[in-house]
């Protein structure tokens, strides 16, 4: 994909103007802080493919009916090459290291029946009912404890990194704990995922001499952050430890042992799906709060709407704003088009999120919105593994940073934000404080 | 002031000072008195009930309640808002004046309503023998109390129990007993479990699954009679094949009946299958015209579905009894063009065996099934019913995240069999027959059921002209 791929647009006026798509548009780093324009305009196209054959899903129905539809696979084996990519001449590849590093699926990009029993195999150690129904509710004396650190250590402060002083530090302290991962192997794998995300490109800048020349180290960060998680679970299959990983490399269920290949690859997806989305809705609703006082002053009245108001902050910005692995297993037809077998499927969870014609006035951020059932988590068998965690963690801590941090102001807006487009989120959210409430 | 205004005045009165009685103070009560207040309705709220407690939940009581995880009195149903009404709990509604707009209660009390809410729901059938039916040790399970009784019966423990009906309640119970590890025998009169509501096909899996569980499962017998002991004890129930069986503890599972004995002689559409209304919540009268001010919800309530032919579709199921509530609620303070339907597409779910099985649709309806997803074998899958080559229902084994996918497409009347997916096919996908029974086994009567056309189930009847 690239600039010679862009289509004639023939819609401005009956003038021949070359144009991005409005997905292109938004996929561009300049528009990573607001999307949303763009967005808009691609709904007007529910089902649009693009110059390279993907088609991207952006309303609400659509992304709903295909999250349920059969024929939709998750498993890139099942796509090798875009079909159309190849008659477009558009041969750029999309970069994706963390796709082609990975040797065995995980749960996220494999389809039923694998899906399923390895979904089954992990869930008794993490979320797990009727097995172990207290386990993620019992972890919040701890995430209090967390919290109340990152506060109390603001103690003093008049300008902090909401990103890297507190929306960072719990969710990758608590996976670690969760998952038995030594949280002093944090700055390794910290920067392996940052070295990979920042090599992830779907847009017009992935033929980017930059974009480009992350690639292979990209490729070898997830090859490193792999071979880290297959040690750590060989390790734990020698000398059996705390937390998930082990449990799962050693006991055994009804349905007996993942593989090593399939488990080394869900460590992967575990350690770095645990954490990083959740620092980026702990930001984004950091942000988002002091960018709506009205909003932020409602909660500091009646802190109980940080239940509700979660979830509408992760409508609002959405941690994983669109998926990528998609594809049509048989020609589906839907919206008026019909998606050709084989094609790569984008749904945008970001854009859905905001689809007027699901959500009423979906660009006001409403913390008592009703029937705001937003697709923050996805919906059907991919909905998000670790949803039962990121909620307690975010109403703890965005509950938390409201109660104490006292009158909290943005000094930037917007803030600067990471490259990544899928996992889209503020590098940094500079807020100036007077002081932290006891 | 122009009729218009005068209408909105009198919607405006009605809705600050009007006064509402709502019969029957479980899930499809509650709902609808949360909705009204939701709606605006400041007026007086009156709800009935006979039995003492504030609303619960009913659904854990074949499960957990049972199971011992959850106490009987745990299961209070949640409140979503206040709803500042005076509640009448622990007496009867034993009748209602229409003509002078009062409902009749077994205190003797008078309750006077300017709209009324039928959601007196239903009851469990009760063993037909008084005399045996009335040995300790033989239960039902409806309320609260009723799963407490037979929760402290399974603790005992009992040496066998025995499960006469085999619909989702006896199989549930079924399942729990199993999970305490306690004998159970299962006698159904239909050809294998939950036959009435997935027919045969899959009450073959179902029977296999009991079976694999160590569940002593008898199919097309009956029970003749129960025996007691000299202390009024049940100890053994013989069965229609000659044989015997002891057990101490029986527990009749044969299906509801529709709490409508209140409404004799009120000239409303009210019946076997219930309360006829439309798909407004509106209450037809015995001669099939809508009435005003009196509305019906939840299992009482049967009305016309437009994807079901319009047959009078009646549905035991808590999302019936929660939308169906909201939309009653909705229209009692609205006028037309205002009013809202409730078309909802069934739907339920029953954990038995440690399977989730769920389903959407009117499977009943159906002549033909296929599976579409998974392995039966595993016991993971997906079926999906036709008739006449559309889609009319499915259902899932373990499998209830794609229900969406066959609720859409039992919404826009989609082919039968449906498109295959593109993955995990099971190894046959050939459209079979469904196996319904005939009509008239009261175990295998489904808990969603079409009951024709008529809105007051009325059966003509030859009358003389009167000279």
């Amino acid at each position: 994909m690239g600039v010679q791929a862009d289509r004639i647009d023939r819609k401005k006026e009956g003038s021949l103007v070359v144009e991005e798509t409005p997905w292109q548009q938004a996929l561009r780093y300049a528009n990573r802080a607001n999307p949303y324009p763009f967005y808009e305009e691609l709904r007007k196209t529910p089902v649009a493919r693009q110059p390279d054959g993907t088609y991207v899903v952006s309303t609400y129905r659509e992304v709903v009916a295909l999250l349920h539809d059969p024929r939709v696979s998750s498993d890139p084996r099942k796509c090798p090459v875009p079909v159309a990519a190849q008659d477009e001449g558009s041969a750029e590849p999309v970069a994706e290291p963390i796709r082609e590093a990975l040797t065995e699926p995980t749960i996220i990009t494999c389809d039923p029946p694998e899906h399923d029993r390895d979904r089954r195999m992990m869930t008794p150690h993490f979320v797990g009912p009727p097995q172990s129904p207290h386990l993620i509710s019992d972890l919040e004396p701890e995430i209090r404890r967390i919290v109340d650190g990152l506060l109390d250590s603001m103690q003093g402060k008049t300008r902090i990194d909401a990103v890297d002083e507190f929306a960072y530090p719990l969710p990758v302290t608590v996976i670690c704990k969760i998952l038995g991962v030594p949280l002093e192997d944090e700055p390794r794998f910290h920067s392996w995922i940052e070295t990979a995300l920042d090599a992830l490109d779907f847009g017009p800048e992935a033929a980017s001499e930059e974009i480009q020349s992350r690639q292979a180290g990209g490729r070898q960060a997830v090859q490193e952050f792999g071979q880290f998680a297959a040690e750590l679970l060989d390790r734990y299959a020698q000398q059996p430890g705390p937390g998930m990983l082990s449990a799962m490399v050693n006991d055994d269920g009804p349905e007996g042992r993942m593989s090593k290949g399939v488990l080394a690859s869900n460590a992967l997806l575990l350690i770095f799906a645990g954490h990083e989305t959740t620092v980026n809705l702990i930001a984004h609703s950091v942000l988002t709060l002091l960018r709506h006082p009205e909003a932020l002053e409602k909660l500091r009245r009646r802190p109980e709407l940080i239940v509700p108001g979660v979830e509408e902050l992760l409508r609002f910005e959405s941690s994983v704003q669109f998926w990528h692995t998609r594809s049509a297993v048989e020609d589906i037809d839907i919206a008026g088009t019909t998606i050709p077998k084989g094609a790569p499927i984008f749904l945008a969870y970001g854009s859905a999120n905001r689809d007027p014609k699901r959500f009423v006035n979906p660009d006001e951020l409403d913390l008592e919105r009703r029937d705001n059932q937003h697709l923050g988590f996805s919906q059907g068998i991919h909905f998000c593994f670790g949803a039962p965690l990121a909620r307690l963690e975010v109403q703890v801590a965005v509950g938390e940073f409201v109660r104490r941090v006292e009158n909290p102001r943005l000094v930037e807006d917007p803030p600067p934000y990471r490259h990544n487009q899928i996992f889209r989120g503020p590098r940094h959210v500079l807020v100036d404080i007077d002081g932290i409430r006891d | 002031m122009t009729v218009r205004a005068t209408v909105a005045e009198l919607v405006r009165e009605f809705r600050a000072n009007g006064r509402i009685v709502i019969v029957g103070a479980s899930l499809a009560g509650l709902r609808a008195a949360e909705a009204l207040r939701g709606e605006g309705f400041t007026g007086s709220l009156t709800i009935i009930g006979d039995e003492p407690y504030e609303p619960y939940d009913r659904p854990p009581l074949s499960k957990q309640v049972l199971k011992g995880w959850v106490p009987a009195d745990h299961t209070k149903l949640p409140r979503l808002r206040e709803v500042n009404a005076q509640w009448r709990l622990g007496v009867t509604a034993t009748g209602l004046d229409r003509a002078a707009k009062q409902v009749r209660l077994a205190d003797g009390e008078h309750i006077p309503y300017d709209r009324l809410l039928i959601a007196t729901g239903t009851r469990a059938r009760q063993w037909p023998n008084p005399d045996e039916a009335a040995l300790d040790g033989v239960y039902t399970i409806r309320s609260r109390d009723d799963a407490a009784q037979l929760q402290k019966a399974l603790a005992a423990p009992p040496s066998r129990v025995m499960v006469i009906g085999a619909g989702f309640i006896g199989s549930e119970v079924a399942s729990v007993c199993r999970e305490l590890d306690l004998p159970v025998t299962v006698v159904e009169r239909g050809s294998a479990p939950l036959v009435g509501a997935l027919g045969g096909v899959i009450a073959e899996i179902a029977a296999e699954m009991q079976r694999d569980h160590g569940v002593d499962l008898r199919c097309g017998l009956g029970v003749s009679s129960l025996e007691g002991d000299s202390g009024g004890h049940v100890r053994r129930a013989h069965l229609s094949d000659g044989t015997t069986v002891e057990a101490d503890v029986v527990v009749a599972s044969l299906g509801s009946i529709r709490n409508v004995e209140w409404l004799e002689g009120a000239g409303l559409a009210s019946g076997f299958w219930g309360v006829g209304c439309d798909a407004g919540g509106r209450a037809f009268d015995v001669n099939g015209v809508v009435t005003d001010s009196i509305y019906v919800a939840g299992d009482v309530a049967r009305a016309p579905h437009v994807l079901y032919e319009y047959q009078f579709l009646a549905m035991e199921h808590w999302d019936n009894a929660v939308f169906g509530a909201e939309v009653a609620a909705h229209n009692m303070v609205n006028l037309e063009p205002l009013y809202r339907p409730h078309l909802l597409l069934p739907g339920f779910w029953s954990g038995q065996f440690g399977v989730n099985i769920k389903s959407v649709g009117v499977p009943p309806f159906a002549d033909e099934i296929v599976f579409t997803q998974g392995s039966v074998k595993e016991r993971h899958f997906a079926a999906a019913y036709g008739r006449r080559g559309r889609i009319v229902a499915a259902v899932t084994f373990d499998h209830g995240k794609w229900l969406e996918h066959y609720g859409n497409l039992i919404e826009r009347s989609g082919p039968f069999p449906p498109p295959p997916p593109g993955w995990d096919q099971p190894p046959d996908m050939k459209p079979m027959p469904a196996e319904f029974p005939q009509p008239g086994v009261p175990t295998a009567i489904p808990d969603v059921v079409l009951t024709g056309h008529d809105p007051s189930e009325r059966r003509a009847e030859f009358r003389p002209r009167p000279r």
